[in-house]
């Protein structure tokens, strides 16, 4: 319990997240509250120490008007109902489950006592996005705090009505007890005929983590049954009365520019709805099929220019560097690379290359849109509500108090789902056939018009004295991005530097981010220096690492998978790990080659994560598992192929992603700190993956991989993965 | 357009539709039967899962027509009075599921394979399920489900 670790590295910069505005506009108080919720007591939290001060000046309780920034809030009703309300959305990290919790363990009461509210603009506080794995370690605090204040004004309220000292009564099970008379009060009964509302400070004392009961243990998914039936309502599924299905005529390259267009034969179907405006052409319909047959009656004619195809993606990259839009300068600058290299026992320098990746989520950007009068109402699946209500407002020219966004729980995202492409082209039809209009994007359409993970260029070049210690590191990386740039590595001269391009392809944010690019050359690089110094790659990761937490996942990672044991013949091992979004990681890969076939197969994959205290460590090996499952596919043959302004690879016939037979087994070792805060655990876990195969793949075959995905290279050098 | 009745999970259902439309439009359009998902549209992802005659078939690939006279059961249907299928049960129980946008294509296509190999090998899950996508990666759960569902059923018939 006595173990602090500082955080070496502050959080890199996240170049390509997209960003809500930072205008809010807060449109409820507490009379609308207590119209929708009933009577009860009301609870908000303050996002920021200060705002929670200066909103408290007048005096806490019963005030009218509510804190300007908050981050959560949560009810208690006459009928022990419990309701918390916030802006993050569920998109299968299990957010919903581990929130649920959180709010349990604070308030002492069961987990199916409470409602998650989530991603509904107008009902939950303002928020900026689910994304960059701050659910965790902010969204969970937040929540603890504001039901441990709950739980204490329950306790205030029950010490009035039975007029006895507060300090001995107990909150448990959704009841105050007083053990002195054994009398209890339940939650529901304290609040009857109550309308209070409470803001907090952002201080209260919450439950340590090694005293936790609800959190901190292994709870299945909170609505899991209505998965199972079919009965939950993804953002595809969502219906309204007299609803049409839209269809958008899609531009034969990207930028394209539309010449003419002809419409008039789908114009005559029977209750089709044909819109033009500007660059746009859709089509709402009373069914999908009628859409789809009134878009190809439509005469349209594109111009584009030429565009450079991913045959000479890098070298564009390196050519065609973005003019810097604000002063940024190196990421890191310390001491004198070029000196310490002069001097350095071993030197080496490598380029590594990384494609483009497309996220497929299963559900495809998918909304329904409803205009009644100028107020709209749009359904639909984004990691953005407010930021996409904000891109309707703009669309539409409305005010933001005008739209309303309601995000169902959602078939995947993986940073795929921050705009509202889908959601202002529904707006867009329902507008002009006066009817509720449902989008659904195609799975070409998905592949297409959504945007990529970057891809990107990065080189190496580095020195080593006679003992093994990096002494000289220089890191540029051209397009990718810049998180995850950082070494965690104690190397005293640096020079780390991120290139912004022109992209060929519309980009943004994934999984990890340009952080799994930033590893897979920070991590393969290292194994050539431990291979250049000849010390155990593992060893050479310890050797040059100071930070207590990274040597921990690899040192205990490395022991559960038993990297020092003797390896069959024509296997190899390889490690990669690092440190992001706050959490520790390290993935050991065990590869077994056949020399008579090329045939390389992984044979297992161990993770080692620490991600502080752990909320839910079923939810967590989940999330750590899938991480590596879906990383697989960026590692071993995920590429987007294009050409002039057209994606090639646009079917799952085409873009591979991994399938069953593509996994190998796969473990995690959780590493639990109950002495340290929680963060997330939906992103980290993908860095390590794709070095530690690289690496395996060089310990069984000496063929050094520099790029991903990897599979198109090993082929090069006459293996194949299998 | 033609008139067909269709038999989904014991109702009978009187639809007008264009023969060629598939299954799946009409479960999800005329039906609001939304359990079965629309992944891709080509049978490459088995989101769309459904039993015909009890056996696994992609309705984003069959068209209505073909189904009039069999009988149909989707996920809405797998349950009997509240009382899940022990597939359904084992993916719970298992946690076999993340967004769970996949999870009715992959537990049709389970029912499917244990109603005629009721004690399948891991090779022989992993060669049946190939079809289905789960982007979240939650293939070793799914193979414990269908594991522990197989033997809950064998141990039912016993």
């Amino acid at each position: 319990m006595t173990r602090k670790s500082q955080l070496p590295i502050p959080l890199d910069p996240e170049r390509y997240e997209l960003r809500a505005p930072a205008s809010y506009v807060f449109e409820s108080n507490r009379r609308e509250f207590f119209q929708f919720l009933g009577a009860g007591v009301f609870i908000a939290c303050a996002a920021s120490k200060a705002s929670a001060f200066q909103e408290s000046g007048g005096g806490r309780r019963n005030s009218e008007e509510l804190p300007k920034e908050i981050d959560a809030w949560l009810h208690i009703g006459e009928d022990g109902g419990i309701t918390a309300f916030t802006g993050k959305v569920e998109v299968g990290q299990n957010i919903r489950t581990s929130l649920t919790q959180a709010v349990a363990e604070e308030l002492k009461v069961s987990v199916d006592s409470i409602r998650l509210v989530m991603g509904d603009t107008q009902l939950v506080p303002f928020d900026m996005g689910t994304f960059g794995s701050r659910t965790t370690p902010v969204m969970n605090l937040q929540l603890r705090r504001v039901a441990a204040a709950a739980r204490d004004t329950l306790v205030d309220l029950a010490a009035k009505q039975w007029s006895v000292d507060r300090a001995r009564l107990m909150a448990s099970d959704g009841q105050v007890f007083d053990p002195q008379t054994k009398r209890s009060l339940p939650y529901a009964q304290i609040v009857k005929g109550q309308q209070i509302t409470q803001r907090l400070p952002a201080e209260d004392p919450l439950i340590p983590a090694s005293d936790w009961k609800i959190a901190g243990q292994p709870l299945p998914k909170v609505n899991g049954r209505d998965f199972v039936t079919g009965k939950h309502r993804y953002p595809s599924d969502e219906t309204l009365p007299g609803m049409l299905y839209g269809k958008v005529a899609r531009p034969t390259a990207f930028n394209a520019t539309l010449v003419s267009a002809e419409t008039r034969a789908a114009e005559q179907l029977s209750g089709v709805t044909v819109v033009r405006d500007g660059n746009f052409v859709g089509v709402a319909a009373p069914t999908s099929a009628i859409a789809e047959q009134a878009l190809s009656l439509i005469r349209l004619q594109w111009k584009a220019e030429p565009q450079p195809s991913n045959a000479e993606l890098f070298e564009y990259l390196k050519k065609n560097q973005s003019p810097r839009d604000r002063d940024e300068g190196p990421v890191a600058k310390k001491g004198d690379v070029q000196k310490a290299l002069t001097s350095a026992a071993h030197k080496v320098q490598q380029t590594y290359n990384i494609n483009y990746i497309a996220h497929a989520p299963l559900e495809p950007r998918a909304a329904l849109a409803e205009w009644n009068g100028d107020q709209l109402t749009v359904w639909t699946g984004t990691q953005r509500p407010f930021g996409v209500r904000g891109e309707l407002a703009t669309a539409f020219h409305l005010p933001e108090d005008k739209v309303r966004v309601f995000m169902p729980d959602t078939g995947g995202a993986y940073g795929g789902k921050h705009t509202g492409d889908a959601a202002i082209e529904a707006a867009r039809l329902a507008r002009a056939a006066k009817k509720p209009v449902k989008v659904v994007w195609t799975r070409e359409e998905e592949f297409t018009w959504a945007y990529f993970r970057p891809a990107g260029v990065i080189e190496v070049t580095s020195g080593i004295d006679a003992d093994g210690k990096i002494t000289s590191w220089e890191f540029h990386n051209y397009n990718s991005g810049a998180a995850g740039i950082s070494t965690y590595y104690d190397i005293p001269n640096q020079l780390i530097e991120f290139h912004p391009a022109n992209s060929p392809l519309r980009q943004g944010s994934y999984r990890g981010l340009a952080a799994t690019a930033n590893h897979f050359a920070r991590e393969v690089h290292m194994d050539e220096l431990a291979h250049a110094a000849g010390i155990d790659p593992l060893e050479f990761r310890v050797k040059n690492l100071k930070e207590e937490r990274l040597r921990e996942v690899f040192v205990k990672g490395g022991e559960k998978f038993g990297w020092s044991k003797p390896k069959p013949k024509n296997h190899g091992y390889g490690v990669g790990g690092g440190y992001e979004k706050l959490g520790y990681v390290a993935t050991f890969v065990e590869v077994a080659v056949d020399r008579g076939t090329g045939d390389v197969k992984i044979q297992r994959v161990l993770t080692a994560f620490d991600c502080g205290a752990i909320v839910n460590p079923d939810g967590l090996r989940n999330q750590i598992i899938g991480a590596n499952i879906m990383g697989l596919g960026g590692a071993l043959f995920e590429a987007v192929e294009f050409e002039n302004g057209r994606i090639l690879s646009n079917h799952f016939a085409s873009y591979r992603v991994p399938r069953f037979r593509d996994v190998p087994p796969m473990d995690a070792l959780l590493v639990d700190r109950k002495d340290l805060p929680s963060v997330g655990a939906g992103e980290a876990p993908i860095v390590g993956l794709a070095p530690a195969i690289a690496n395996a793949v060089f310990d069984a075959v000496a063929v050094r991989l520099r790029g991903m995905p990897l599979g198109p290279l090993l082929v090069s050098h006459g293996y194949r993965f299998a | 357009m033609a008139s067909l009745k269709l038999a989904i999970n014991g109702q009978t259902f009187n639809v007008d539709a264009d023969p060629d439309a598939t299954l799946l439009s009409v479960l999800r359009e005329q039906l609001e039967l939304t359990g079965s998902k629309y992944g891709c549209g080509e049978g490459q992802c088995g989101a769309c899962t459904v039993l015909v005659d009890g056996k696994a078939r992609r309705s984003c690939q069959t068209p209505v027509s073909t189904v009039a006279d069999k009988s149909i059961t989707t996920i809405e249907g797998l349950a009997k009075n509240d009382n899940l299928h022990p597939v359904q049960q084992a993916f719970l129980d298992e946690g076999a599921m993340q967004c769970a946008y996949c999870t009715s294509g992959m537990i049709m296509s389970a029912v499917s394979l244990l109603s005629f190999k009721p004690n399948p090998s891991e090779k022989e899950i992993v060669d049946y399920m190939q079809g289905n996508i789960c982007r979240c990666g939650t293939q070793p759960r799914i193979i414990a489900a269908i594991r522990k569902a197989a033997t809950a059923m064998r141990g039912a018939r016993s």
